[in-house]
């Protein structure tokens, strides 16, 4: 129990902007101990080796879950176009706030910057809100990111764009500090407060695409563009890891989720793939050798549970993991030659 | 080590400390950016001229309802008459808050009874309201006297705004439910009265006899406090550009 808080309080850190970093011998469990240990052996280092040169040799491009989450982010905003053209009546309003079968929903960003302008608790807003808080405490707080919002969406084709002029050494990725984005979140929230406006709403390209897209309100389509061209040209998704507030937000909220991605050290040859293609890799940092000090354990809560990571695994060593419901995955599936914790505690040694 | 993940080469070398000073550094300017964009729109309302826009039925004072506003369109949703639009970037903070520009579609109470404020989860439309003569969009004013018809004696024959106008109107007489183009809907009037005749607020407005007027027939419209501002009367009036005209109610919208 108090593994599992001190490992929310360190994700809520990171998410603050904490950077990760390597355990000591104390913080490890025994299990996890031994499995690294069994691990540093010569023969899984050759056997890590050779399955890294082979899968290398064999590319496999897997996109599964990029796509059914590209289907969810074009249906929920589609579905929010076709309510008001076709009348359909399903999710009417923005993204900012709706209504889904006539129920109130309200973005918590949104909300927060109307309350705190306006300095009055409206009613429907925390009806609206309430509803949404539930809804992303189970399903993890940002899968409102990856599956949802229609910026996420034209971001991943920005960083498509920017690592392939990056392979080509045209452009060079520009890291901020995580930092930033909780830094701005707070003076987004105290702007509201002390201009009495919603001043961030003027330049969230969540609303702005979305009533683009719904009323055909196109001008704010400049900036959308103009924040692009930023990631493509000098910082890699640098809206979505380091200044959104409301991806901050969700993540505060579903931090305890019972929805995420679980790691299992079990399988993991360290080989980084899925951090080269995570929008937040400092939540994948216990993937690197060493740096778990769990067998298993569950993704932090900046993830946005856009499972690319488990695209990325060539094997399976990344799964999504409902808290109480999944079986442990060592038991789901064996892999040949994989280092399993129990191989470690019974002193096996593969040849 | 073999097993961390692999880390290409740097082009040039940076110390760690330089590399951590110039991430700082990055970051401050990208955020300090971030802020001046977001506060750029806060100065452009701020240093906004001209009239400010009619806002739909029950909106608050002005401040208050940008702040309230949560712009969601919901109120654009339910009009039967698309009189609501959502203004767009470059109105600053109020980009994608609702107005409407009455002279091309005014809000002619075909829904009955202010469904707009029924549709704003926020209270920016005030729910205090429920009846159309409660509404204080703004107040009709007549803005060019010299263009009004009625003032000149002369009629008036033919659709209010020309073939071309999109506009829709409910006409009672016709068809209580459905609000019709007013291009389909032509006049033939001895006396210029149109905007009295398709005022949906009783009492709201009048032709009276007026000193100055040259002609026999003339008759100028006078507006009482019973006045929502709904535009009906700016959207019809078929003088070019509108003799009448609403003007927005900036403070006190709130109903007593």
């Amino acid at each position: 129990m108090n593994r599992a808080l001190s490992r929310l309080a360190e994700g809520y850190a990171q998410m603050f902007g904490k950077a990760p970093k390597k355990p000591e011998r104390a913080d490890f469990t025994e299990r996890a101990w031994d499995l690294l240990a069994y691990k540093k052996t010569p023969a899984q280092r050759a056997y890590r080796k050779a399955a890294i040169k082979a899968e290398r040799e064999e590319e496999v491009v897997n996109h599964t879950w990029r796509n059914r989450r590209w289907v969810s982010i074009l249906v929920v905003n589609l579905l929010f176009v076709a309510s008001y053209w076709l009348d359909l009546q399903l999710i009417e309003g923005a993204l900012t706030a709706s209504r889904v079968f006539g129920f109130h929903f309200a973005d918590l960003n949104s909300a927060l910057q109307v309350m705190l302008a306006f300095k009055t608790v409206l009613i429907n807003l925390v009806i609206g809100t309430g509803t949404v808080v539930v809804i992303y405490m189970l399903f993890g707080g940002r899968s409102f990111c990856a599956w949802v919002c229609p910026y996420h969406l034209l971001s991943e084709l920005g960083e498509m764009l920017h690592l392939r002029l990056a392979a080509k050494r045209l452009v060079k990725d520009h890291p901020l500090h995580r930092a930033t984005r909780a830094v701005l979140f707070a003076v987004f929230a105290a702007l509201a407060f002390v201009t009495g406006y919603t001043v961030f709403e003027t330049i969230s390209p969540v609303g702005i695409l979305s009533r683009a897209m719904t009323y055909g309100v196109v001008g704010g389509l400049v900036w959308v563009a103009l924040l692009l061209l930023i990631e493509v040209f000098y910082s890699r998704r640098f809206w979505c890891r380091y200044v959104c507030p409301i991806g901050l937000l969700y993540g505060v909220t579903g931090a305890a989720s019972p929805v995420r991605i679980k790691y299992d050290g079990n399988f993991c040859l360290h080989e980084g793939k899925c951090r080269e293609v995570c929008l937040v890799p400092h939540v994948l940092d216990i993937t690197k050798f060493g740096y778990s000090k769990d067998v298993e354990a569950p993704i932090g809560p900046d993830c946005t549970r856009c499972a690319m990571c488990l695209d990325a695994c060539p094997t399976g060593a990344l799964s999504f993991d409902i808290k109480g419901l999944s079986r442990p995955q060592t038991d789901r599936r064996k892999a040949d030659g994989a280092a399993t914790c129990a191989d470690a505690t019974q002193g096996e040694r593969r040849t | 080590m073999s097993d961390s993940a692999p880390t290409p080469p740097a082009p040039q070398t940076l110390t760690r400390a330089q590399q951590e000073r110039r991430t700082a550094l990055r970051s401050l300017a990208v955020g300090a950016g971030v802020t001046c964009a977001a506060l750029a729109g806060l100065l452009r309302t701020k240093l906004a001229t001209g009239a400010p826009r009619l806002r739909p039925p029950g909106a608050i004072d002005e401040d208050a309802f940008l702040a309230a506003c949560i712009k969601c369109g919901q109120c654009v949703q339910v009009c039967p008459v698309q009189a609501i639009e959502l203004a767009d970037l470059i109105e600053g903070l109020g980009s994608g808050a609702p107005y409407i520009a009455a002279r091309a579609q005014a809000c002619d109470f075909s829904c009955d009874a202010v469904q707009c404020v029924l549709a704003c989860p926020t209270g920016a439309l005030t729910h205090k309201i429920d009846k159309k003569e409660q509404v204080r969009i703004g107040v009709a004013e007549l803005a060019a006297p010299d263009r009004c018809l009625a003032r000149k004696g002369q009629g008036f024959k033919g659709p209010a705004r020309g073939v071309d106008h999109a506009g829709k109107l409910r006409y009672p007489e016709i068809d209580r439910w459905k609000p019709k183009p007013v291009a389909a809907h032509p006049y033939d009037l001895d006396l210029c009265d149109l905007c009295v005749r398709q005022c949906p607020i009783e009492g709201a407005i009048s032709l009276q006899p007026a000193a100055g007027l040259t002609n026999d027939k003339a008759r100028t419209p006078v507006v009482t406090d019973k006045c929502v501002g709904c535009g009906v009367c700016e959207m019809i009036c078929p003088a070019e550009p509108a003799a009448i005209r609403i003007a927005p109610r900036v403070t006190g919208r709130h109903p007593a």
